[in-house]
């Protein structure tokens, strides 16, 4: 079981990077109009070091921007949750904020905290994956059956007894399906920043060097390497919600 | 003043606010007592305030006139000493079996050692007949071993009182008995005065030692029924008796009056049958 389970994403993988490497070979494209896999080794072995270094700095700030999403999305999904009020006045606000794209607000955070690389990407990985989380956190809150509260209510338990002991369980599978889009988004913004701003750090940095020296295997490179930690990163949600919420999902039949 | 009920219901009236500002009365001068150890049935049309009577009871709400009355004491908020079942069992899914029934001893009996909770809610699962499912999830269960649970989970405390909002509702013919056969053990077992919400004329004949009729809305008691020998050892054949059957009548002849499809009047012969 535990042998299929690695086996068969390992073999799609692999499948996959002949099947390119195929595409390439077959049309014969040189590597500034495609680079193929086999162009990618030499990329990561000359690069290496760089890669550790970048990675290590897109990973960390994508990480702190997502828990800063969590943190705050949890807080106004609560609030939107458990006020009637604050959710009709807020959730207008929290649409208008996401329909704006974030590619647009780069390069005005950039310019505002001129300098501040870091928090910069690390605002805008906030900014991206905040509304998913926000807005899962409300709904598993809002909809929350009246007798789940009423069972500790006539017992005469607290608020905060009732939110601890049933909603925060009950909205645990919503929140972690949120969890897994913010993952992804987080990675776009913190991506954003470091390609835009001058003097970046981070991976995506590292593409935009390769584009200003027509390194193509090494811009590949780089796609490669977002890819592994973002599927790094969704399988550690994937085993936190398994952890924390693994009774929500239904035995296999 | 000492009181020879456990529950007493005074003169209770009351209204919902709608969000046009004006006001729909639900209960109107309601008077229901209750003694200790009784098991009271309240029947009734559709959205006549039934299960705003058990918010009600169970201090979840305030009436806008009249008392509510717990044991000598004035209902003004929630007790720890109500026990409650819905229609739906509303378990929490990630909790097992066991630890929901637990749930209520860790609200009021938060000094009691895990050991003794655990023993307590053994107990009421084996007498439910859901022993070896302590360890399953609720999503394991079949619907009528699920209110099975929900049952044990609303007396794990010995709540003086028990309030039951249709809990049998939703369940199949079948199971639906046998559950009404389990709470006759469950009362033989523990002491808890009981109101009962239910549209299932036979249900409340079977169960209770006394069956309210409430009028259509708003609200008001509009007939009593005392059973005798409810509370003795009954199975389900004692509900294809002569007895049942008039008393059956009667009751539904009063749903008639209370939903407004039949008149007052017609009543004189049904009653005479029931003498």
């Amino acid at each position: 079981m535990n042998l299929r389970k690695l086996a068969v994403p390992t073999l799609a993988i692999i499948v996959f990077l002949l099947l390119w490497e195929g595409l390439v070979w077959v049309n014969d494209w040189p590597n500034y109009k495609m680079a193929s896999p086999s162009d990618l080794g030499p990329a990561f072995t000359r690069y290496w070091e760089l890669f550790l270094v970048q990675g290590w700095q897109t990973l960390w700030r994508t990480v702190v921007g997502l828990l800063l999403a969590i943190f705050f999305g949890v807080g106004v999904g609560m609030i939107m949750g458990f006020s009637r009020t604050m959710r009709d006045a807020l959730y207008p606000l929290l649409v208008g904020f996401n329909a704006i794209p974030k590619a647009t607000v780069v390069p005005i955070v950039a310019l505002i905290f001129v300098g501040a690389h870091d928090f910069n990407t690390v605002l805008i990985a906030f900014m991206i994956s905040f509304f998913p989380i926000a807005v899962s956190v409300s709904i598993g809150l809002s909809t929350l059956e009246p007798e789940y509260r009423d069972i500790l209510r006539s017992l005469g338990a607290s608020r905060f007894t009732i939110f601890w002991k049933i909603a925060l369980p009950k909205t645990l599978p919503e929140f972690f399906g949120a969890l897994k889009v913010a993952v992804t988004l987080a990675f776009i913004g913190t991506n954003l920043m470091e390609i835009v701003s001058p003097h970046g750090r981070g991976l995506g940095a590292l593409f935009d060097s390769g584009k200003t020296n027509s390194d193509y295997p090494l811009m590949f490179a780089v796609l490669i390497a977002l890819a592994a930690l973002g599927i790094l990163l969704y399988y550690i949600v994937v085993w936190l919600e398994q952890t924390f919420a693994g009774w929500a999902e239904r035995a296999e039949t | 003043m000492a009181s020879d009920y456990l529950i007493e219901i005074k003169n209770v009236t009351h209204a919902y606010k709608l969000p046009d500002k004006s006001k729909l009365p639900v209960l109107n001068d309601l008077n229901i007592s209750i003694a200790e150890g009784e098991f009271c049935a309240v029947v009734g049309p559709s959205g006549c305030g039934k299960s705003t009577l058990t918010r009600l009871i169970a201090g979840l709400m305030k009436p806008d006139e009249g008392e509510v009355w717990l044991h000598g004491e004035r209902v003004r908020g929630p007790k720890k000493t109500v026990g409650m079942a819905f229609q739906n069992p509303v378990l929490l899914e990630w909790r097992t079996i066991l630890d929901n029934v637990i749930l209520p001893l860790e609200i009021v009996a938060a000094s009691m050692p895990r050991k003794d909770r655990e023993a307590r809610a053994r107990e009421l699962l084996a007498l439910v007949g859901l022993e070896g499912f302590e360890d399953k999830r609720p999503s394991e269960l079949s619907g009528g071993m699920r209110q099975r649970a929900s049952l044990c989970r609303s007396i794990v405390h010995r709540p003086e009182v028990l309030i039951l909002d249709e809990p049998f509702g939703a369940l199949d013919a079948f199971t639906r008995e046998d559950l009404w056969q389990t709470m006759h053990d469950l009362r033989a077992e523990e002491p808890f005065t009981t109101l009962l919400i239910t549209h299932d004329l036979r249900e409340s004949i079977f169960l209770a030692d006394e069956v309210v009729v409430l009028s259509g809305r708003p609200a008001t008691a509009q007939y009593k029924m005392r059973i005798p020998g409810a509370s003795a050892d009954r199975s389900i054949d004692d509900l294809y008796t002569p007895t049942a059957a008039e008393q059956l009548n009667v009751l539904r002849r009063q749903i008639e009056i209370a939903q407004g499809r039949a008149a007052d009047e017609d009543l004189g012969p049904v009653l005479e049958a029931a003498q």
